[in-house]
């Protein structure tokens, strides 16, 4: 079980004056139960790659595997893969639209050909799964705040039992504690259900503290692809194509530089914090 | 001198039920005051829904007081004639450069707002070269803004603001839909803007890290300020802050860390080199 790309290569407008090579020869293997982070600069490549994920964008040429069959042969059900794949869209709550929030919920899974019952129990558990508020089910989605509106919103995805889901920067514009809420969940539903989930983000914050694995995309090209310590090792790699490492992997260096024995592989705080303990501790 | 002095600024709107009855009040702005002195920067902090754009609404008279006042470069919001005398003192910035930008060169895209109020041609070029290099973006003034990367097209935003020569900046989330450079980038022009042109900035932002460096920072929740202070103070109160659905810079969270396992570091450091610096005594 996996989605492999091979060599995929997409470019706009062929033929033209104005052809551009939006992903350069991507191959890319990605396990059943992987959690993937997506970093790169605006423009890198990013949403290109994710929508071949799922078949919204044909390549130009190369292939894509799902579990061991190629999407783009004549016999196999792309509709079928959109609901394996399932995409969480950046604002996904632009896209919400139903009289009420359970509706909204319910379209997806009654869009499947599950019966009603059916759709009304994946509604219900999938708001339960994003800890949506029950006095609010019956409310209009437009009536609800920023936060709760994305969760109606990726409710709407996870009632589709996606086995493999792709979030488009899932947190922006949303208040630190909603942002960490998100990801808690998101996290969560991961660890119970095993679901594979790639997730596309600005902040190497939110990357070093939930994914496993990062791929860095940079002019259509994947530039490295690594565990979160390999990667955010390769600090002026990144600074380079404009991305960053998070606050307290670049003090982690400069304390290195400044002659303490201390591990410079650090991603978060929690792990900061131990080893300027344990620094201290041999001081002290 | 007070640029924007908010009394008991009060902002109510109507809730309605589907046919258009009345059900209910509810209260965005929640006898609000604030008082910024010209040439300052300051930062405004709050989850979503606290009241923050409302707040930044009411600045440049895109919404008037439900009750009590607020005047902008010493003229009263909720006097109709002065709606555009104040949008030129105070520009805003929103959070999608894409929804702003409208013209498909970039001087154009600049020139607009000038040449919408009738400035003469040979002083829009002027004011167009102007703030384009205010904001380091004057060698793409013949591009076309489809090509530019996130951070530059809102640099580009911000040169329109500025090409309207307004005393106050209102930024509403600049970045949040930014990568790290592009955050960077916009953060940094609009200190400059302050420095150099003595603009008055206010930036709404959900990134502590873009707040540290602000004159003065305030804290909304409910309608209400309920915090303010330097970034220094406000960052000290780390619990104060979680309970308000924020959190502290990175290096300042450390910090807070360590000092609860017993490390005697000071509350409220703000940067990697503050940090090293006390670690080093300490």
């Amino acid at each position: 079980m996996s989605l492999i790309l091979d060599n995929v290569t997409y470019k706009y407008s062929t033929n033209t004056a104005y052809e551009i090579t939006a992903l350069d020869g991507v191959s890319l293997k990605i396990e059943d139960g992987e959690f993937i982070g997506i970093i790169g600069h605006t423009g890198s490549g990013k949403s290109t790659l994710i929508q071949h994920m799922n078949g919204l964008l044909k390549a130009t040429s190369g292939t894509i595997y799902y579990n061991g069959q190629d999407i783009y042969d004549k016999d196999y059900d792309l509709k079928d893969l959109r609901t394996q794949v399932g995409m969480v869209f950046q604002y996904p709550e632009h896209q919400l639209f139903e009289t009420t929030v359970f509706e909204d919920v319910k379209f997806g899974p009654k869009n499947q050909g599950l019966d009603d019952k059916e759709a009304t129990l994946r509604a219900y558990e999938a708001l339960q799964a994003v800890h949506f508020p029950e006095d609010a089910y019956d409310q209009s989605p437009f009536e609800l705040s920023g936060g709760q509106k994305r969760r109606a919103a990726i409710a709407g995805v996870l009632a589709m039992k996606p086995a493999v889901l792709i979030l488009d920067e899932p947190t922006a514009g949303l208040d630190p504690k909603g942002r960490g809420e998100i990801l808690h969940l998101i996290k969560n539903m991961h660890e119970k259900k095993g679901n594979t989930i790639i997730l596309v983000s600005h902040s190497m914050e939110d990357v070093a503290n939930y994914v496993d694995r990062i791929i860095v995309m940079n002019d259509a090209k994947v530039y490295m692809d690594g565990s979160v310590k390999e990667v955010f090792s390769r600090i002026d790699e990144l600074e380079a194509i404009q991305l960053a490492v998070p606050e307290v992997t670049y003090l982690m260096r400069e304390l290195k530089r400044m002659g303490y024995n201390v591990n410079e592989s650090v991603t978060t705080v929690e792990e900061a914090k131990r080893e300027i303990l344990r620094l201290k501790g041999k001081l002290a | 001198m007070n640029i924007i002095e908010a009394k008991d600024l009060v902002h109510e709107f109507f809730r309605r039920d589907e046919e258009g009855n009345i059900e209910g009040i509810s209260v965005a702005l929640d006898k609000v005051d604030l008082n910024v002195k010209e040439g300052q920067f300051i930062s405004i902090l709050g989850h979503n829904g606290s009241g923050k754009s409302t707040l930044a609404k009411h600045i440049n008279a895109l919404l008037t007081p439900s009750d009590g006042t607020i005047y902008v470069d010493g003229k009263d919001t909720s006097k109709p004639e002065n709606e555009l005398p104040i949008r030129q003192s105070a520009g805003m910035v929103f959070q999608n450069p894409d929804n702003q930008i409208i013209a498909s060169i970039v001087e154009e895209d600049v020139g607009f707002g000038p040449e919408n109020i009738g400035i003469p041609t040979d002083e829009i070029w002027e004011r167009v070269e102007r703030s384009l290099k205010s904001v380091g973006m004057w060698k793409y003034h013949a591009h076309s803004p489809n090509k530019l990367s996130g951070g530059q097209k809102q640099r580009v935003a911000i040169a329109g603001v500025m090409a309207m020569e307004p005393k106050c900046i209102i930024m509403d989330e600049p970045t949040a839909m930014l990568d790290p450079q592009g955050r960077k980038e916009v953060i940094k022009v609009a200190h400059e803007l302050n420095k150099k042109k003595g603009v008055t900035v206010i930036l709404i932002t959900h990134y502590m890290e873009e707040v540290i460096d602000s004159d003065y920072v305030y804290v909304m929740e409910k309608g209400k300020i309920v915090m303010e202070g330097t970034p220094r103070e406000i960052f000290s109160r780390v619990d104060d802050l979680k309970h308000y659905r924020m959190e502290v810079p990175q290096v300042t969270y450390l910090a807070h860390e360590l000092k609860k396992n017993g490390l005697d570091l000071p509350e409220g450091i703000l940067t990697r080199e503050e940090f090293l610096d006390v670690l080093n005594i300490g």
